[in-house]
Parts: structure tokens; sequence; C-alpha cells
């Protein structure tokens, strides 16, 4: 079985040389900016810039929508409830009990827009970002907290770690289902309760197994002279470079652009 | 991988490398709280079981030692107490003349002596090869930019060139130990202690395997501490070192213990198929040396006695 690490598409595009910590706060910035638009002209703008970040990234436009997929039942629940809750003044349609307002019906697309901007923005990270220096840029933002003793290190290890081993019990648990079947388990009960039952005499070995397997990697690591962040250096270096830069300015940019606009409109 | 020259130096007015000392080891005897655990059982005289009981034997800069025993014999608890991973419950162990039970030299002996341990996939810490291989010299402080030269150059020892950006689980078991050797030979050690490293690997692998660590021992003059089941990798070895119930029971060459069939199958362990046959067809009246460790030694040594 092989399992890819998170969803990494490397298509060495600028935005995958680009320091983790900058692409990191841009998406933090660009929910931000996301949350505060009201209108559909800054929805239109918002669409447009995080399409141009998929081309410029190399993306291939059937990951804008695989991206969205996951969350679509959710897009669609949630229009389907405000569709019906919220209130508006100009009557659309009406039968019976359901009346549809033409202000609810606005409302609704535009929690969809935004619903589905947050998470194309937020993929774009994940898309153009190993979870290797994902979990290095994110240790060294949270640096500045160790002040307070926070263990930033220790996070940022525990979850790359956690990454490493994803492949590793994927491959146990199927070994473990397929063991379980030839002594005559059943997965494929119909029933609810029993399917859940079934996966029991799975998920015990394989608790008792990521034990072992915890204990046999911290004696590894403190064979190689593993003792905590102090003293460590890193192989990989987070450099702040030109590309930062740029994509620091435009998403500045983007930032005040949509600012503005709520401001005006 | 060459050392500093001083460093060598030094090593060549050491005799022995590594030293063990009278070395007993019990898992279950908490010796932080000795003191006041004596004084509770004071009535009570404890029975310790010991996995290792007062071993003393040293081993000299660039040997090839192979350690063999049944399991739980003490193997392992052998190799842990020699990287200082547990501190002997009494005598010494010391690496370099330094003593493991201080904790002072703690880091210095685990950068000197690597392990590489049975498991393949629990060994390894980094999301791809190179990061791997990196994490050990990351521990050691070593600068960023030095590090990519070193973890290339230990890469290209363990003949995985191209695999630098690979991720761990796509690698063959044989390739995965190799990886965790390159992990270990890059901290630059002066031993190396293989856990039933080749225990889990299928016959190639092994092979891999085997060849990276005798180049290690022949080209770098490594010092190899390895144990494992398989008779045949024993051969190779300057020396061996049984162990059962936790104490040294022979040492020797390969040839020397493997002449002493009966003993090897009192500690649970077999002797090599051809030295086994040639047990047998001198029972059976045959003149035959008792030390044929290798077939090829053992074909000449036939051809002769047919030609006569």
């Amino acid at each position: 079985m092989t399992i890819s690490l998170g969803q990494y598409i490397p298509t060495k595009s600028v935005v995958h040389r680009a320091d983790p910590r900058t692409k990191f706060l841009a998406m933090i910035g660009y929910m931000v900016a996301v949350m505060l638009i009201e209108t559909f002209i800054g929805y239109g703008i918002a669409t447009l810039f995080v399409i141009s970040v998929y081309l410029v990234a190399k993306l291939p436009m059937k990951y804008v929508f695989k991206s969205i997929r996951p969350v679509i039942y959710i897009v669609l629940f949630t229009m389907l409830i405000n569709l019906f809750i919220h209130d508006g003044h100009t009557v659309w349609f009406s039968w019976r009990f359901i009346t549809i307002y033409k202000e609810s019906v606005f409302y609704c697309i535009k929690i969809m827009l935004r619903v589905i901007l947050l998470v194309m923005g937020a993929s774009v990270l994940t898309y153009t970002t190993a979870s290797t220096s994902l979990t290095d840029g994110l240790e060294s933002l949270m640096s500045p907290l160790k002040i307070i003793r926070f263990p930033a290190h220790d996070i940022a290890m525990m979850m790359s770690i956690a990454l490493r081993f994803i492949p590793t019990f994927a491959d146990e648990l199927d070994r473990i289902v397929k063991a379980q079947m030839a002594r005559g388990a059943d997965f494929d009960s119909k029933n609810i309760i029993k399917k859940v039952r079934s996966y029991i005499p799975v998920l015990i070995p394989l608790f008792v197994s990521a034990w072992r397997r915890a204990a046999d990697l911290a004696n590894a690591m403190n064979a190689r002279g593993y003792r905590g962040g102090e003293g460590r250096t890193k192989y990989r270096v987070l450099k702040f470079t030109l590309i930062d830069l740029v994509m620091a300015i435009i998403m500045i940019l983007f930032i005040s652009l949509i600012v503005i606009l709520r401001i005006l409109l | 991988m060459r050392k500093p020259i001083t460093k060598s130096l030094f090593v060549l007015v050491m005799d022995d490398y590594i030293k063990y000392e009278n070395v007993s080891y019990s898992y279950e005897y908490d010796y932080e709280d000795s003191e006041e655990e004596e004084l509770n059982d004071m009535n009570v005289p404890r029975s310790i079981s010991y996995a290792v009981k007062n071993i003393s034997f040293s081993v000299k800069k660039g040997e090839f030692i192979a350690i063999i025993g049944r399991n739980g014999s003490g193997k392992s608890t052998l190799a842990r107490l020699t990287n200082a991973l547990i501190q002997p419950t009494e005598g010494k162990v010391y690496i370099n003349s330094k003593d493991t039970s201080d904790p002072e030299n703690l880091w210095n002996i685990r950068s000197s002596v690597g392990m590489v341990f049975q498991n393949p996939d629990n060994q390894i810490i980094g999301t791809t090869v190179e990061d791997d291989v990196a994490f050990g010299l990351e521990n050691l402080g070593v600068p960023s930019e030095k590090m990519k030269a070193i973890i290339d150059e230990a890469i290209h020892f363990v003949g995985l060139d191209g695999f630098s950006e690979k991720e761990p689980h796509l690698l063959s078991g044989g390739q995965k130990q190799r990886v965790a050797i390159a992990g270990v030979i890059a901290m630059r050690p002066d031993v190396i202690i293989l856990d039933e490293a080749t225990a889990m690997l299928d016959p190639i692998g092994r092979k891999e395997v085997m060849s990276v660590v005798r180049r290690l021992n022949k080209e770098e003059n490594i010092t190899v501490l390895h144990i494992t089941h398989h008779m045949d990798e024993v051969a190779d070895a300057d020396r061996v070192i049984l162990i059962d119930e936790g104490a040294l029971l022979a040492t020797g060459t390969p040839k020397e213990l493997f002449s002493q069939g009966d003993m090897m199958r009192k500690a649970g362990l077999e002797v090599p198929q051809i030295t086994r046959l040639f047990e047998l067809l001198r029972e059976s009246g045959v003149d035959l040396p008792k030390d044929v460790i290798n077939v090829d030694d053992a074909v000449c040594i036939l051809e002769k006695i047919i030609e006569k």
C-alpha cells in the first residue's frame, strides 16, 4: 500500500519555494480578509485572487474541486437551513408554510462562497508545502512562545513523527484487518453496531503495537543523541527570500483592497 | 570519513576501546531508589534476576565482534549497556576509557557508539531519507550549512544515491536498514552496534546490509559489534562472544567456537550446516578437521580426500 503524506503536490512553483512561515501567515491573512467580505464584488475579487494563486502555483484546476469536495455536503446543508430560517423583506416564493425571501437567497450564496473560498485558500498551503517544512515553519512561528515555556520544539517534533508514522500504521491496520478476516471476523455486516464492534479486535492490536513502536522509537532517538530542542541545529534552514517579500506585498495589497471595499460599499 | 588526526593517535595509544568490567544488569533493580529499598526490605533478601551477569571482556579499535546467544540470553541488554542507553547495576562499562554510568559522558558516548536496531520501521525518525540521516547531526548541533555534504557522503556510502528525497515507507527492508546505518555513520562514530539488525530482512536485504557493515569495518576502521542469529554472518567476525543466560560462555574466533559443536548446542545455537556435516562425517569415521566453517574450504578438503 502506498499513501503519500498529506496532499502535497510537487509542481516546484514559486509558491512551493516560498518560506512556509510566509505561506502560513498569508493564509491566515487571507482567511481574515475573506471573513470581512460582504459584497458580491468582494467575492468576485477574492475568487479571482485565489484562482490566480492556483495558476501561479501550477496546481491543476481539478484540485480546486478536489479541495472543496469534502465540505460540499456541509455547505449545501447550511445553505438549505439558512434558506428557510433567514428572514427578509422581498418574498420571492411562497407555498403553504414555506416562504423564501430574496435576501435569504443572497445570504445563502454568500455563505457558500465564503466557505468555498476559505477551503480553497487553506488547501493552497497543504498543496504547496511538504509536511516537513510545514512542521518546521510552525515550530519557528511558535518559538517566541518559548518565553512562556510553551514547548514549541516538542510539539513540532511530535507532529512530524505523527506524520511519518501515518503510512506505517495504515499498513499495519491493513494487515490486522486481513489477519482478523482470516480468523473469521465479519467486517461487511450491514448492522452498524455489529460493524463498530467488529473493529474492536482491530483497534486493540493497533494500539498495543503503537505503544511498542513508541518505546522502540524513543530508544532509537536516545541512541542517536536526541535530548530535546536545546542546542539542536536544523538541517532545513528557513530563509526569507525575495519570493516571500513579493508574496507579503501581494497579500497586503489584497487585504487592503478588501478592507477598502468593505468601508466604501 | 576521516577523523581528525589527533583523535586517531589517541585511539592508537588506547589499547582497549570498549571495556566491560564485571558488568551485571537487572531490569528489576532500580538503582536510583536502592537505598530506600534496602531499608524497607532489610529482612527480606530479594533475589534479583540478572539479564547480564558478571561479564568482563574488552574490544579493540577496529575489531569485528559477533555476539551470539539464544533469545533472552542478554545480548540486547549488553548492546544497550554499551551505548549508555542503560547503566550497569554492578560493574563498569568504559568506552574509550569513559565511564558510561557518568551522566557527563552520556552524549559523548552516544555519539561515538552508534546503534542500529532490529525493526527498520521503528527507528526511522525523518519523513524523508535525508531528513532521517540529518537527525543525529541535528542532535549533535552540527551547523546547518555543513550537514548537506556529510549527509550526501553517508547516503553514498550505503549505496542509496538518488534516494535522498524518498519517503522511508516506500523503501525495502534492506534499504531502510541502510538508511539507519547512514544515519549512524553520519555522526562519525567509532563503534557501530547492530542489534539483530538483519533479523527482519530477506536474504538480499541481509547481504546488502552486511556488505555495508564489512566495508565500514575494513575501510573506515569502525569497530563493529554485530548481534545476530545468522551463523553465516558470524563466520566473518574477528572474534565471537557467546552468551547464555546473561553470562559469557565462550569467546574466540569463529573457527574455535564452531569446532565445539556440543557447547554451541548447549547454548541453544546451531553450528553452520557445513560444520555440522563435517561433525557427522567425523562421527562415522572420516578423518576431517574440526574447524571448517565455510563451504569453499569444505569443498577443497573434500576434493583432496576424494583424490586420494
